[in-house]
């Protein structure tokens, strides 16, 4: 009788009370799903992804024929949704550190406007701005029979942009070594010559060294004719538009909806932040003689920052989870191939744990990188 | 009293600055600022024309299709014959007056419920035992006299409410749940409360609807079919409790330690603990992210329309690509429905922000 009230016991037999549970629920209905899909004769597994995916993808960025497998259209939907959420969240970042600070400007006018559209973005179901940017290009433009031709090589219709491409003719391999050994000496500079103006207090020239040393090595390498270019210019024929690079109209009022709405998050989030530093910081920076710009950027926007980054986090995962809307205008994305899978293959529920666990590792890649740059600007409490 | 005299500048000194009016001060104080006032006041002017130019001067008032496809300006007749299909969708035309009702009186008892005067227990016994079954009696009908309408044919704006409403009122207790499993001493409860909560939060809810619509009647028995509306709801019921569990587990650990150990010290046990110390103290802080929140969700029920219902969104939509006005009405309809969500969306975060200033003054 006595065991019954111990609270160690008690608390072992809630857990597992609640394993159990979940372990029925789990059983029960993985059981009953065998069962219906062998009476539906859907065999199980994830075999279906060697098969031929026979399927044409609008938009690749990677190489892809209907003749490859299932597995590699996968792949193309995951290159696609990480591409446009990428470029959203870069773009949008920019767009809304500008309209934060415009937000906090005396100027009521220019704040006014800012807060309207932060207002008009963040009230307005995203979904809905999709449609409304997609047929607002579709009604726009011309057809592509009648396409604007803006500048030479260029084409601007209802069925996207066409611009001229420039692709590497030979040498790609040691073309792209290069820029990469730049790109590690300016940062490797930079970094150096930072440290030598905080310990001497003089300032030096280690931004125009480094970004020689950034420009300077596949310059070389190009004027020595080791790597050369090609263009690839689009033929306006008949009825369509070949080669060239082609930026479709889904992919453009994607990127647009996902990048505003960004940019109106990180704008309040901008706002916030720079709030919650005290006007202590202004003033005292303001005592030392610096110029209002100079405040911001030197002293109020480096510990912004911090309280900046964890709702920063926020958004981009939020951005690349609401990539998934691509479905709604065709872009096609991990959703959309995996749906063109499923309807094809009826295999329901390994697509579906697929295209979920991408999102869940890449999300949980998201939290760890941005957690990891959190803890480097964190304040270091010694 | 003596009045003050300005002494003579003495010669050769800088005369002071010229004091400008605040007016002048605050929109051409310097020139750069006054290249801002000039800018913003030019996108504010042609905006304003923009937006004056379509809505009323180039506007078409009467006629049809073909008088709106002739002008560039706004179609108004399209609003008007389109307003209560694209409120109600394929409810039936001659009981329309029933989602009307229910909508009334939806927003008024919302309205009543939001005064925080009214806050108590009887508000919420109304809310369960008279308001809801009020609601659902008008849109199913089948009783009092009142044909049967199946869910099939709810849509529009009604639909849009019930699903982000009922959703978060389902999800409220789910998420407190799942909040105090995650605050859990038993490592076992703690760990299914994460693993829930991070699943469901780290994928779309698109991928949570389409679970619901594809993958769930793959988990029946055989025979057993769910409704479509309630599958969709059930998805938005889950994605909304592992956020809601998020920001009631933000309030939890607002409550300090000490209140727990009081109240255990006075020999409460856990339950008691917390129903009648914590969680008052800690819902009573999440309301007004909670309202933040349900804004969101009001919105995300839009994508409801990718599986195939027929929400607000949805029925503006079929409404543009009605044969008569297809292609003519196409910025009028998305306008309209933008303007929507932005009032109910805008109404919601005044009242958030209304919400943080009570609780400021009221509760230190």
């Amino acid at each position: 009788m006595n065991f019954l009230n111990d609270m160690r016991f008690r608390a072992f037999c809630y857990q597992i009370g609640a394993i159990g549970l979940v372990v029925a629920v789990a059983w029960t209905m993985f059981a009953t799903a065998s069962d219906n899909l062998a009476k539906q004769n859907i065999a199980t597994g994830f075999g279906f992804l060697a098969r031929q995916a026979g399927f044409v993808i609008s938009e690749t960025a990677i190489t892809y024929q209907p003749t490859d497998s299932i597995a590699r259209a996968i792949l193309v939907g995951i290159v696609n949704t990480v591409k446009v959420s990428l470029l959203a969240a870069i773009l949008g970042t920019v767009l809304g550190l500008f309209v934060g600070v415009a937000r906090m400007s005396r100027n009521p006018l220019l704040a006014r406007l800012a807060l309207a559209y932060v207002e008009v973005l963040r009230n307005v179901p995203l979904l809905l701005y999709l449609f409304l940017w997609y047929s607002l290009i579709i009604m726009v433009f011309p057809p592509v029979k009648q396409a604007l031709n803006i500048l030479p090589g260029v084409y601007l219709s209802n069925s996207g942009l066409v611009l001229p491409a420039i692709f590497v003719e030979n040498g790609a391999a040691i073309f792209a070594l290069f820029i990469c050994a730049g790109l590690a000496a300016a940062i490797l500079i930079r970094r150096i010559s930072q440290q030598r103006r905080l310990t001497t207090g003089k300032p030096n020239h280690g931004t125009v060294i480094a970004c020689l040393a950034l420009v300077l090595p596949p310059l070389v390498l190009w004027m020595l004719g080791l790597v050369s270019f090609g263009w690839d210019i689009p033929q306006a024929g008949r009825f369509r538009l070949t080669g060239g690079l082609h930026v479709r109209p889904e992919f453009v009022a994607l990127l647009f909806g996902l990048l505003l709405s960004v940019s109106a998050s990180i704008a309040e989030i901008v706002r916030a932040g720079i709030q919650a530093i005290g006007p202590g910081q202004w003033e005292a920076a303001a005592a030392l003689g610096l110029h209002r710009s100079r405040v911001m950027r030197l002293v109020v926007l480096p510990q912004a920052l911090r309280l900046i980054i964890p709702p920063l986090t926020n958004t981009y995962l939020t951005v690349f989870k609401n990539s998934s809307l691509a479905i709604a205008i065709g872009y096609p994305d991990l959703v959309m191939v995996s749906n063109t899978v499923m309807n094809q293959t009826g295999q329901a529920i390994e697509t579906i744990a697929i295209f979920m666990g991408v999102y869940l590792s890449l999300s949980i890649a998201i939290s760890l990188t941005m957690n990891w740059y959190n803890a480097r600007v964190a304040l270091k409490v010694r | 009293m003596a009045e003050i005299q300005a002494l003579p500048l003495p010669v050769g000194a800088a005369k002071p600055p010229v004091r400008r009016s605040g007016w002048v001060k605050t929109y051409f104080g310097t020139p750069l600022n006054s290249m801002i006032s000039l800018v913003s006041m030019v996108t504010i002017f042609f905006l304003g024309k923009l937006a004056f130019g379509w809505l009323v001067v180039n506007a078409v008032f009467s006629g049809d299709g073909l008088a709106c496809k002739a002008s560039g300006g706004a179609c108004w007749p399209f609003l008007a014959e389109k307003l209560r299909y694209m409120i109600f969708g394929f409810y039936p035309f001659d009981e329309q007056w029933r989602p009307l009702l229910a909508l009334v009186l939806f927003l008024a008892s919302c309205l009543i419920s939001m005064m925080p005067r009214f806050w108590s227990r009887i508000l919420l016994y109304a809310w369960l035992l008279v308001v809801l079954p009020v609601l659902y009696v008008l849109m199913a009908g089948g009783i009092f006299g009142l044909s049967p309408v199946a869910t099939s044919s709810w849509g529009g704006l009604p639909l849009s409410f019930m699903l982000s409403f009922i959703g978060l009122v389902c999800a409220l207790p789910l998420g407190i749940g799942l909040a105090l499993a995650r605050a859990s001493s038993l490592p076992a409860i703690r760990v299914l409360a994460v693993g829930f909560i991070e699943i469901v939060r780290g994928v779309p809810l698109i991928s949570i609807l389409f679970m619901a619509t594809v993958m769930l009647p793959l988990f029946m028995p055989e025979g057993v079919t769910i409704d479509k509306l309630l599958r969709a709801q059930v998805a938005i019921i889950i994605f909304a409790a592992a956020y809601i569990a998020e920001i009631v587990r933000g309030g939890l650990q607002d409550v300090p330690e000490g209140q727990r150990e009081a109240g255990q010290s006075l020999g409460l046990s856990y339950w008691q603990v917390m129903r009648k110390i914590v969680l008052p103290q800690a819902l009573k802080k999440v309301i007004p992210p909670m309202v933040g929140l349900f804004i969101g969700f009001f919105q995300d029920t839009t994508l409801v329309t990718i599986v195939g219902l027929l929400d607000f969104l949805d029925t503006v939509r079929s409404a543009l690509r009605d044969p008569e006005w297809q292609g003519i009405a196409v910025l009028e309809g998305y306008v309209f429905a933008a303007a929507v969500y932005f009032t109910f969306s805008a109404l919601m975060g005044l009242y958030s922000r209304f919400l943080e200033q009570h609780f400021r003054v009221t509760h230190g």
